[in-house]
């Protein structure tokens, strides 16, 4: 799977968890927490829709490493491969 | 059978702490005692009119598209639309004490503005008691306690103000009998004076139902009249439980029975520790008249006494103080009947050992004097009364099966939900969070903590 599909399969599950918000504006490298409504509730969200959706595992010491756009798709991709 | 998680109650947390279960898959019960759900906030039907138990106003209001607050995080994690609640804000409330009376609403301006009018010499000391408000994280589940009390006399001077201010924060939420901790301070401070009420249009039984179809549409499954009669524990592990008629066993079992009744159904934690039984409960009255009454408020937080007494009332039930709720004081609800709510504080032993006869010459006394209070409110009011019905400390015990008939649950809270057993969790009221919203939030953060974030491998 390429970066820009796994980019696009966090971007569609924040996009479910959080309706409110605009994903299209979102700069890759900064901080998700900074430019959305997004709290520690919201990233638990994240995980578990990338379990339930694509039986992706995060693991708890991991969360930090969804901080940013770019650092979803640096960790997620291996796990996508 | 086997479960992933049983959750005992489907009341406000229980429901929610199912949907988040289901949501992500769960294998997920919920056990309920009653034949409706709701717990302390169900409802009711007497000639063809509907009632809810419990609830006068929902707290921690919001408008549409507000973010960061606790009804927005309800929203989010419940994958609930704001629209569905139907919410109608409330008119004002308001604090009526002998020397003054403190408006507030949904706009924090007219609570500032009252207190500048009616406390000039305290109105800056109370703008920096709101920042320190504002900065305060009370969702830190580490931190001690701190008397309300001991620092509101640390930032206010006047005491009336330090009274009047509460009084609203002590019966909206407080187990614990003349203060609070500061952080239950803070919580309450926000959900009623920073946010405010609303009233979700068909009362308890609209947020009932969205919880009900959100939880049977992914997949969660309810049992009613299952009264559990065992929480089963093997080696200090929870293993399942035991209804009068089977057992079912689950890898987690969270309880919304309160901690004191939730130790009582587990000979092994019983053992081990025994929270106490909170001292809080109340009388609630309700009246329907032919019309609606000339007073405009959605709440009275009435107290004839220049102190606010918050406790166990000495005799029966204490006419002192009381909450007056007029439930057609909402924005946009059409002129029709007239309802007042009138909640007294009561003494639970006391009402336990009346005979059928004395308990209903009592309940006659506590109509009696809330008819009298609503004539003194509503002076000129001729309005015929249609319908009226009192709800007692043992009712509140019949229905919710909470020891002493509390309220508020247990002066014992265990904010992080453990017990003394593993993979026993406490949700609702005695996890600490308070209200409709609080209870909600407390199942969905349970469930997060205990059943989603912990279980990789289930």
């Amino acid at each position: 799977m390429t970066a820009k599909n796994v980019r696009q399969i966090v971007l569609d599950i924040i996009a479910d968890i959080a309706p409110d918000e605009s994903v299209d504006s979102i700069d890759d490298s900064k901080s998700l927490r900074e430019q959305l409504d997004l709290d520690s509730m919201d990233f638990l969200d994240i995980v578990m829709e990338l379990r339930k959706r694509h039986k992706v595992e995060v693991p708890q010491e991991d969360y930090p490493k969804l901080a940013t756009l770019e650092s979803c798709v640096a960790y997620l991709s291996p796990k996508f491969a | 059978m086997n479960y992933d998680a049983i959750v005992i109650g489907a009341g406000m947390s229980g429901l929610a702490a199912g949907i988040r279960l289901a949501m992500f898959d769960k294998k997920v019960v919920v056990l309920e005692k009653h034949s409706i759900p709701g717990g302390l906030n169900s409802y009711y039907q007497r000639k063809n009119r509907q009632f809810d138990v419990g609830l006068h106003a929902l707290t921690n209001f919001i408008k549409k598209g507000e973010k960061g607050k606790p009804f927005s995080k309800l929203l989010k994690q419940l994958r609930l639309s704001y629209d569905d609640f139907k919410l109608h804000p409330q008119t004002f409330s308001k604090i009526q004490f002998p020397e003054t009376t403190l408006k507030f609403s949904n706009e924090f301006e007219l609570l500032e503005t009252e207190v500048r009018e009616k406390f000039p010499q305290d109105f800056e000391n109370f703008l920096r008691l709101v920042e320190k408000v504002k900065d305060f994280n009370e969702l830190s589940l580490d931190i001690g306690y701190s008397s309300s009390r001991e620092v509101l006399k640390k930032n206010l001077n006047d005491e009336l103000l330090i009274e009047m201010i509460l009084c609203p924060l002590l019966i909206y939420g407080s187990a614990w009998e003349e203060d609070m901790d500061f952080a239950q301070f803070v919580i309450m401070f926000k959900s009623l004076y920073f946010e405010g009420f609303s009233r979700p249009e068909g009362g308890v039984r609209t947020i009932l139902s969205l919880l009900m179809k959100k939880f049977e549409d992914a997949g969660g499954e309810i049992r009613f009249r299952t009264p559990v009669q065992e929480i089963l524990v093997e080696n200090n592990e929870v293993v399942g439980i035991r209804t009068d008629k089977e057992e079912l066993r689950a890898k987690i079992v969270l309880s919304s029975m309160g901690y004191p009744e939730t130790v009582k159904a587990t000979p092994a934690l019983a053992e081990k520790i025994s929270p106490r039984s909170g001292h809080m409960t109340f009388l609630e009255s309700i009246f329907v008249f032919d019309k609606k009454l000339p007073e405009q408020s959605t709440i009275t937080f009435y107290n004839n006494a220049s102190t606010y007494s918050y406790r166990r009332a000495q005799n029966f039930f204490d006419p002192t103080s009381a909450v007056v709720c007029y439930p057609d004081n909402y924005e946009g609800i059409q002129e029709g009947e007239g309802t007042v709510r009138i909640t007294y504080m009561a003494n639970y032993p006391q009402w336990k050992e009346l005979s059928r006869e004395a308990y209903l010459g009592m309940k006659t006394k506590v109509g009696e004097s809330a008819l009298d209070l609503i004539k003194k409110l509503n002076p000129t009011f001729n309005g015929e009364l249609l319908f009226q019905d009192i709800f007692s400390p043992t009712t509140i015990e019949k229905y919710t099966w909470h020891q002493n008939g509390t309220v508020y649950g247990s002066t014992d809270k265990t904010r992080d939900g453990k017990t003394p057993v593993k993979n026993l969790f406490i949700i609702g009221t005695d996890q600490g969070f308070l209200g409709i919203v609080g209870s909600i939030l407390s199942g969905i953060s349970m469930a997060n903590l205990h059943g989603l974030m912990q279980s990789g491998d289930a």
